[in-house]
């Protein structure tokens, strides 16, 4: 699934209150049967197991290697031996293509091996959801393209995804379903093709920013010329 | 209400507001020391990075304010003919008061400010919101583990800086005031007393305390960018900087009220 939106329409909020990083000022936010606002940090900590999420600025532990980092959670749980958490850090970063920077140090990387290693990360946890907040922003045509596959490759296996975006290129590519936010309110639930048919002139204003709608969303004064 | 007295009321509030977070964060700190996981490696690679890595500059404050110390000594007591006796000035002074406020202060600069923009660094960078995304809690994981090491290792520092202190008072004695040695360290050592050791030893601990907890509250409370990590470390060293002052002043005051 795709949360799209324009910047500071809540999407990056929903995915933090998902994971319980943010609690809601109201309502109630139910996974696996667990209503997570009543519960304490502490057991939080056991739903956050069955997540994973891909940070928008990767969040990769500077004082860590690749391998230590995308071998954190195993290594945290203390549930497997050092050579079988191995072997999971090196099949994530081989499905992500980076099996060779295993020993290099986070600042070693550019921007969209970075956001591949976060992904190796998500993927090594063997957790059953996994959330991405931005995970094409920043980067060049051919990173996003490699982003959008992963993304694509990990969906043919199954995995439940939730990504959050304001790239229709890559909405459009990944999605199931999209999620449109507007101003912290859903405006748009339904398929890739059902939000390019839509009619909204909020959607509209989003998928053709220079189209006249679009300049109205952007500006609502009375002054605009555009009125 | 005047803007002027909503401005000082808000200001007021802060402040208790920051007491408030700062208390509970000691609070969740504390708790976190006497439940599992331990995380006993990063605590050794704490211990080793504030202990091993701040030696040099304890040892070169050390060095300095004993031989500083017995050349003013020396000035003062001389008019008496009491130059001979300066090892008793240097000895209980450092033991006291300075070697644990000097290694404070010093380990404050270089261990506070980094404990400070290391965790603030990880705030900005959704670094701790990585770690609680993982499952881990980061209070037990940076905090316990930094405060145990500080706590452990500040008192040990303190000692080698009150020994380096006597040992640079005896250079400039034997050397430039031309003491006998075996007067010097007879008198040095006849001027300790047990309480003094006590006392030099409780100091240095709750440094330590304040020292980690200041730079971990500073850490974990940053906001905005970078800008926001250089106001957290300035931060964390001027006010473990006061409460490291006023603690010493308030732990004499107590030590003297118990004969």
């Amino acid at each position: 699934m795709v949360i799209l939106g324009g910047s500071g329409s809540g999407k990056t909020t929903i995915l933090r209150l998902i994971l319980g990083l943010y609690r809601p000022d109201q309502g109630s936010i139910h996974l696996a049967g667990h209503d997570i606002t009543a519960l304490r940090e502490r057991d939080l900590f056991e739903i956050r197991q069955q997540m994973a999420m891909v940070f928008q600025g990767s969040a990769l532990f500077d004082s860590l290697t690749v391998r230590e980092n995308v071998g954190y959670r195993l290594w945290e749980q203390g549930r497997l031996s050092d050579e079988r958490i191995d072997q999971t850090v090196r099949e994530s970063l081989q499905f992500v293509g980076l099996e060779d920077t295993i020993d290099k140090m986070p600042a070693e990387l550019s921007g969209g091996m970075r956001k591949r290693v976060g992904i190796a990360r998500a993927l090594a946890s063997g957790a059953k959801v996994l959330l991405y907040d931005e995970p094409t922003a920043g980067l060049d045509p051919i990173n996003t393209c490699t982003i959008n596959r992963l993304i694509l490759r990990l969906k043919a296996k199954g995995v439940t995804q939730v990504v959050v975006t304001h790239d229709l290129e890559t909405a459009y590519r990944v999605a199931d379903r999209i999620v449109m936010i507007h101003k912290g309110r859903i405006i748009f639930e339904g398929t890739p093709e059902g939000l390019q048919r839509s009619t909204a002139p909020a959607i509209r204003g989003f998928i053709e920013p220079g189209s006249l709608s679009a300049e109205r969303e952007a500006f609502p004064s009375p002054d605009n010329p555009l009125y | 209400m005047s803007a002027e007295t909503f401005n000082i009321r808000s200001k007021l509030i802060g402040y208790v507001l920051v007491v408030q977070e700062f208390t509970f964060l000691c609070g969740q700190v504390l708790a976190a020391l006497v439940r599992p996981p331990w995380y006993v490696r990063d605590m050794v690679l704490q211990i080793d990075r504030i202990g091993v890595g701040s030696l040099f500059i304890v040892v070169l404050t050390g060095m300095f304010t004993g031989m500083v110390l017995a050349l003013q000594g020396a000035v003062q007591l001389e008019p008496y003919g009491a130059t001979i006796y300066v090892s008793r000035l240097i000895s209980t002074s450092v033991v006291r008061e300075l070697g644990p406020v000097l290694a404070a202060l010093m380990i404050a600069g270089r261990v506070g400010s980094g404990i400070a923009s290391e965790i603030a660094s990880m705030k900005v960078t959704e670094q701790i919101d990585a770690l609680r995304a993982e499952g881990t809690d980061p209070i037990q994981k940076l905090a316990t583990t930094r405060l145990v090491a500080c706590v452990l290792m500040i008192p040990v520092l303190t000692i080698i800086t009150n020994g380096i202190a006597i040992f640079g008072g005896w250079l400039v004695a034997r050397l430039y005031l031309g003491i006998d040695s075996y007067f010097y360290w007879t008198w040095a050592f006849e001027a300790i007393h047990h309480r003094d050791i006590i006392l030099g030893l409780v100091k240095p601990a709750v440094f330590g305390f304040i020292i980690a907890m200041v730079g971990c509250y500073a850490g974990f409370h940053t906001k905005g960018g970078t800008v926001g990590v250089g106001v957290s470390t300035t931060q964390s060293m001027v006010s473990s900087s006061i409460l490291i002052l006023a603690s010493d002043f308030l732990l004499t005051k107590l030590f003297m009220a118990f004969p």
